[in-house]
């Protein structure tokens, strides 16, 4: 057992209906305060369900999620940022039209003025200083004035990550940000993700095993909407049972 | 930076100009508007109608929701200010404020049941919840009038700062109705240009991204739909002192198509799109039901041609030709 303090987030008994389609079945897990945890498993494993599920997009079937104690079980999507729990979407999700800079503006804003209606947004040059500077610390300085939907695939991917930097979370939720990037890309995105888990909890959801191993301190592993064991690397990579459902893929 | 910026054309500084200054710009078309109408009471129609646009631009073209429901807050906004005008012996002014007020409630209501749904279901039930107001209107028939609308709404002279000015003046009427629109046009510019502006283009953009970063997307919704109402009230109200009537049909769906048409002719999601919008279906109105009694097939013909070749409206597509990139 772990010192409740210990755990930033956990599921218990979790489980996920869609329609009569069983996605996830009865999870509990405990996510360690200040590691990286990386969630892997085949496609169709429940990843982003699970992920969908931690982050408050729509609540489980079954079970409770408590973050720091909490109960947000029944909490509204707009709940989970407020408390502290920040994602980036395995679809990238950007506001499209708007300038790289805005994204994030906007992004900040939400923790401080969501209902200012008579001030300028100009009025509050210090939200742009740090979307700026959260802008740069992705490597996208000098895109910072070209509409979203402009920027490259990767460029994109990180915007999203600078957006969930931006209301400061507790907790950073990462749905396979490396999905459709060039090696080269994915080789920055890692090195991005390595810096910011330095500094935070960061929960992964990664398809790549390989990809995954060297840099997280917990591994959990889903499959058909179960969790089929949880551990270090080590643990992961000496189980039998993770190694053929992987090799049972192709994948490894 | 300005070395490495190509060439502007005339056209595209110029209309850089006008977004920059969107207030002074509309404001000052809208002083000069009257002189380049054939007649003043039609300058006062698209003004009054152009603000009723504006207003339902702001769920349409800045938040992305589409009300098919928005008579509702004109008729009500027109209502209030003659019933309290006739009946309550209320002056003008306060009418004007009883109007905007009655809209704004009424939104609050509509908006409240209907921000639950998206979509087309989002436009039904602003429809459905619209002919309910309509029918209420119909039957308080001692208030209201009935069908044959509410009459005697009747002003001639108004009292401004201890002057008295003649409202059966054509011209002074324009420019009492535009000194209300005018407040109007610089409230909802500071309101498109405030934090809370800026969460409606996200919503727009993408609500699940909004929600993500911890926006109450729902709440949202609903300011954005009852400062909406309120605006399309606004613009009820004076409609009722221009034209000394209330007309049961300004709470009729029609209404309501009418301002979808307007938004989608000038422009959604353009600041003065509502306008030139609300010019170009009234002025086609006004040429075309002199020739013809079927005016109606040819506007709508015209809106389809629009809807599929320059889906962006008049003013969109100007802006995207030679507007400030
Ligand atoms: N909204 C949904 N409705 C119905 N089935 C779904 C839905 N989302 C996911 N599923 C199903 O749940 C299973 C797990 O999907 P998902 O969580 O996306 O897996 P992963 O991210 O691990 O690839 C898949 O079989 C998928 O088809
Ligand atoms: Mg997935």
């Amino acid at each position: 057992m772990t010192a409740a303090s210990d755990v930033i987030l956990a599921t218990e008994g979790v489980g996920k209906n869609f329609g009569g389609f069983q996605a996830l079945r009865d999870v509990s897990v405990e996510f360690r305060r200040g590691k990286l945890t990386a969630i892997i498993g085949p496609n169709g494993a429940g990843k982003s369900t699970y992920f969908n599920v931690l982050s408050g997009a729509f609540p489980p079937s079954t079970g409770r999620i408590l973050f720091e104690g909490r109960d947000l079980s029944r909490a509204r999507p707009h709940s989970f940022a407020r408390a502290g729990i920040a994602k980036s979407f395995q679809i990238t999700n950007v506001f499209p039209e708007l300038t790289a800079q805005e994204n994030v503006r906007v992004a900040i804003q939400a923790v401080h003025r969501r209902f200012e209606l008579f001030r300028h947004r100009r009025a509050f040059p210090e939200l742009y200083d740090e979307a700026d500077r959260l802008l740069a610390s992705v490597g996208l300085g000098d895109r910072r004035l070209r509409r979203a939907r402009e920027l490259a695939h990767g460029e994109q991917r990180s915007l999203e990550v600078a957006m969930a930097l931006a209301c400061r979370p507790k907790l950073l939720l990462l749905d396979e940000p490396t999905a459709g990037m060039s090696p080269e890309e994915t080789r920055e995105m890692m090195g991005l993700i390595e810096r910011l888990a330095a500094e935070r909890t960061v929960i992964l959801v990664e398809h790549k095993m390989k990809l995954v191993m060297g840099l997280c301190q917990r591994l959990i592993v889903l499959h058909h909407g179960e969790l089929l064991a949880e551990g270090t690397p080590d643990d992961i990579r000496a189980n039998d049972e993770v190694r053929r459902v992987y090799l049972g893929q192709g994948a490894h | 930076m300005t070395v490495l910026d190509p060439p502007q054309s005339t056209a595209r500084r110029w209309l850089g100009h006008v977004a920059r200054h969107r207030v002074a710009a509309t404001l000052g078309f809208l002083v000069l508007f009257p002189l380049i109408v054939p007649y003043e009471a039609l300058a006062a129609n698209i003004l009054v109608l152009g603000l009723y646009a504006l207003g339902f631009n702001l769920l349409f073209g800045y938040t992305g929701l589409l009300s098919f429901g928005h008579a509702a807050f004109l008729g009500s906004g027109a209502y209030g200010c003659g019933i309290a005008l006739v009946h309550f012996g209320v002056g003008w002014f306060g009418a004007i404020l009883i109007g905007t007020a009655l809209a704004t409630l009424v939104a609050a209501v509509i908006g409240f049941l209907a921000i639950r749904t998206r979509g087309i279901y989002f436009a039904m039930v602003t429809l459905a919840l619209s002919m309910c107001v309509y029918y209420a209107f119909y039957q308080m028939e001692p208030l209201t009038g009935g069908e044959n609308g509410l009459r005697g709404v009747n002003l001639q002279t108004i009292g401004v700062f201890g002057f008295q000015l003649s409202f059966l003046n054509p011209t002074v009427k324009y420019y009492v109705l535009l000194a209300f629109v005018g407040v109007a046009i610089w409230l909802f510019s500071r309101l498109l240009a405030s934090p809370f502006g800026a969460v409606l283009e996200a919503v727009r953009e993408n609500e699940n991204r909004a929600r993500a970063c911890g926006y109450d997307v729902a709440a949202t919704k609903l300011v954005a739909f009852v400062i909406s109402g309120a605006f399309c009230g606004l613009a009820g109200a004076l409609n009722a002192l221009h034209l000394s009537i209330v007309p049961i049909e300004t709470l009729h769906y029609t209404t309501s198509g009418q301002v979808v048409m307007m938004a989608l002719l000038g422009g959604m999601g353009t600041f003065f799109g509502p306008f030139v919008g609300a010019a170009t279906f009234l002025l086609l109105q006004d040429v075309l039901s002199v020739l013809t009694q079927h005016w109606q097939l040819y506007v709508g013909i015209v809106f389809i041609l629009f809807v599929l070749f320059f889906p962006r409206g008049i003013w969109g597509s100007l802006l995207d030709r030679f507007g400030p990139r």
